[in-house]
């Protein structure tokens, strides 16, 4: 089955921004898993005063599960986790121009990615990250479930 | 980024010259009916006749008129098929015998009949995507009407031993189809010789045009229609006929299955050989997918670990490659490709998959290209895949697979 991705995406799949790993990271969440054919790995730095300083992340997936990850971390880098926490995986879309019907699910991967990272934040401060995430789930496992 | 390699050739094929030269006057100045009575419709009704012989003879058929045409090689399969089971000739036995690793035209139209009341058995494939001979021998019965088995497989290439597949049907009185849409022009077909009932081809897989294709069905099979109408076709396909499309046929068939398809075979595996070879010795953690040995000479099928197959096809095509997967992503759902999980292949596995296909227009530079890019490319998407650490890969799947 064909599909067109926009522009937009075929720039952040060909030339994906934030690649790689934070030696020193104080937030990581990994959801997927290669079953499913996708695995999105996120990393934080979150300064002092809750400022995402540094975002990276690791993607096995396909072209619009690379291009999501690459707009999520871009979307959040230098904003607040309580800002971060407000990214849906629409705004990902639509900040991509759009994804295929089918590729929707790769958006809602990298929401699922940062919460992740941003529960382990919690967790590392001391703090029962379910409150504010509300679902702290394992979804590694829940994701092919759920699509 | 300036060069373009197209290594999809088991996707289409290029149109020769000699096919369109063939095909042109049809489609301009003779473009009569050929079901008309005056004598401008005469023009086309010979070169339908022509057209027909000329398939006729590359499969050696022992007459024309067993040569149906049909818009393209799903139709074929799905006249083969339905046409067989609902017709005279399946005496009343319900039962179909095909394999798990047919093309969907195959597939899907025994699922339907299956719907409908009759009778279907997969038969599995070993790792090489052969199949099981004598699960055949098991479940065959004297209820098989009969046994659909793909000559060889579009997406590993696998040829299957349609000789020996056919002998067993005919021993039980079933009748033998066979999807040859990925082998005619690839390898030698003598539907005589090897006792082929039915046989389904596509003009596009070897550089005829698209949309055109043909049923050989052997003298004395009655097949129920697959379009009713002005009972073109023997009445089993009505339509105007696609003139210009069979004479197109015609060209590339008797091209495709001449006397230089042995040259061209050996041409079309010496690039595929050294592909394969180049590729298995430059990408680590890479499987070679299907028989290595009795497989279409243009196929270079493989499953890379820790990368997506779709993600791998984009970047090749930024690079001017075409070729194509197998995985999840592509297909639209979740399970990779199903010949990749008869085969056995995990799931985690069968995600990196990549096709290459080589023709007789692919050069030994376009060769030494593909294994370029493919390594940069394995490699770039590695690089930033979370289950690919220290220049290995880190999946429980991969490593079980490494045990085998």
């Amino acid at each position: 089955m064909a599909m067109e991705y926009s522009e937009k995406v075929y720039d952040h799949f060909s030339n994906p921004r934030n690649v790689g790993e934070i030696a020193d990271a104080n937030g990581v969440g990994e959801v997927g898993n290669a079953k499913c054919g996708d695995i999105m790995k996120i990393y934080l730095k979150v300064s002092d005063d809750g400022v995402i300083e540094d975002v990276k992340f690791k993607t096995f997936g396909c072209g619009a599960a690379i291009a999501t990850s690459s707009m999520a971390t871009e979307m959040v880098k230098g904003k607040t986790i309580e800002e971060a926490l407000k990214l849906t995986n629409k705004a990902v879309a639509e900040a991509l121009d759009g994804l295929p019907p089918v590729k929707m699910h790769c958006s809602v991967l990298a929401e699922e990615a940062l919460r992740s990272a941003i529960a382990d934040y919690y967790r590392r401060m001391g703090k029962d990250p379910e409150p504010i995430l509300g679902c702290t789930a394992d979804c590694a496992n829940c994701h092919c479930e759920n699509h | 980024m300036s060069r373009f390699v197209y290594a999809d050739n088991a996707a289409t094929t290029p149109m020769s010259k000699t096919v369109y030269n063939a095909m042109q006057p049809f489609l301009t100045e003779n473009y009569g009916n050929p079901s008309s009575l005056y004598r401008f419709g005469n023009k086309s009704r010979q070169a339908m006749q022509n057209a027909r012989k000329q398939v006729a003879t590359a499969l050696n058929a022992a007459d024309p008129s067993e040569i149906i045409f049909t818009g393209g090689g799903s139709q074929a399969d799905n006249l083969a098929i339905t046409g067989f089971m609902k017709g005279l000739s399946a005496k009343g036995r319900t039962h179909i015998i095909t394999s798990r690793i047919e093309h969907h035209a195959v597939l899907y139209t025994c699922q339907a009949l299956e719907k409908e009341g009759f009778t279907v058995t997969y038969l599995n494939v070993d790792n090489l995507g052969r199949v099981d001979l004598e699960q055949l021998k098991s479940v065959i019965s004297d209820n098989t009407a009969l046994v659909t088995i793909m000559a060889a497989n579009n997406e590993i290439g696998t040829i299957q031993p349609i000789r020996e597949i056919a002998e067993i049907a005919h021993a039980h009185g079933a009748v033998f189809h066979t999807d040859a849409v990925q082998a005619v022009g690839h390898m030698h077909i003598d539907v005589q010789e090897m006792g082929i009932d039915m046989l389904s081809l596509s003009a596009h897989k070897f550089r005829g045009p698209k949309g055109i294709g043909a049923l050989y069905c052997r003298k004395g099979i009655a097949l129920k229609p697959l379009v009713y109408g002005g009972g073109q076709e023997k009445g089993l396909c009505s339509g105007t006929e696609n003139v210009a499309g069979m004479v197109g046929l015609g060209q590339a068939i008797t091209d495709a299955c001449g006397a230089n398809l042995d040259e061209k075979m050996s041409y079309v595996k010496s690039l595929t050989d050294k592909l394969v070879k180049g590729i298995m010795e430059n990408v680590p953690y890479t499987h070679f997918t299907g028989d290595p040995e009795n497989r279409l000479p243009g196929t270079a099928s493989f499953v890379f670990e820790a990368i997506e197959g779709e993600g791998l096809i984009l970047r090749l095509d930024f690079a001017g490659i075409c070729g194509s997967t197998g995985s999840a992503c592509s297909t639209g759902s979740l399970d990779p490709s199903h010949v990749l999980m008869s085969i056995g292949l995990p799931h985690e596995i069968a995600h990196g998959s990549l096709r290459l296909t080589l023709g007789e227009q692919n050069t030994e530079e376009d060769v030494d290209y593909l294994i370029e890019k493919v390594t940069e490319v394995v490699a770039s998407l590695r690089e930033m895949s979370p289950v690919w650490e220290d220049g290995k890969p880190n999946l429980t799947a991969a490593s079980e697979l490494h045990s085998h």
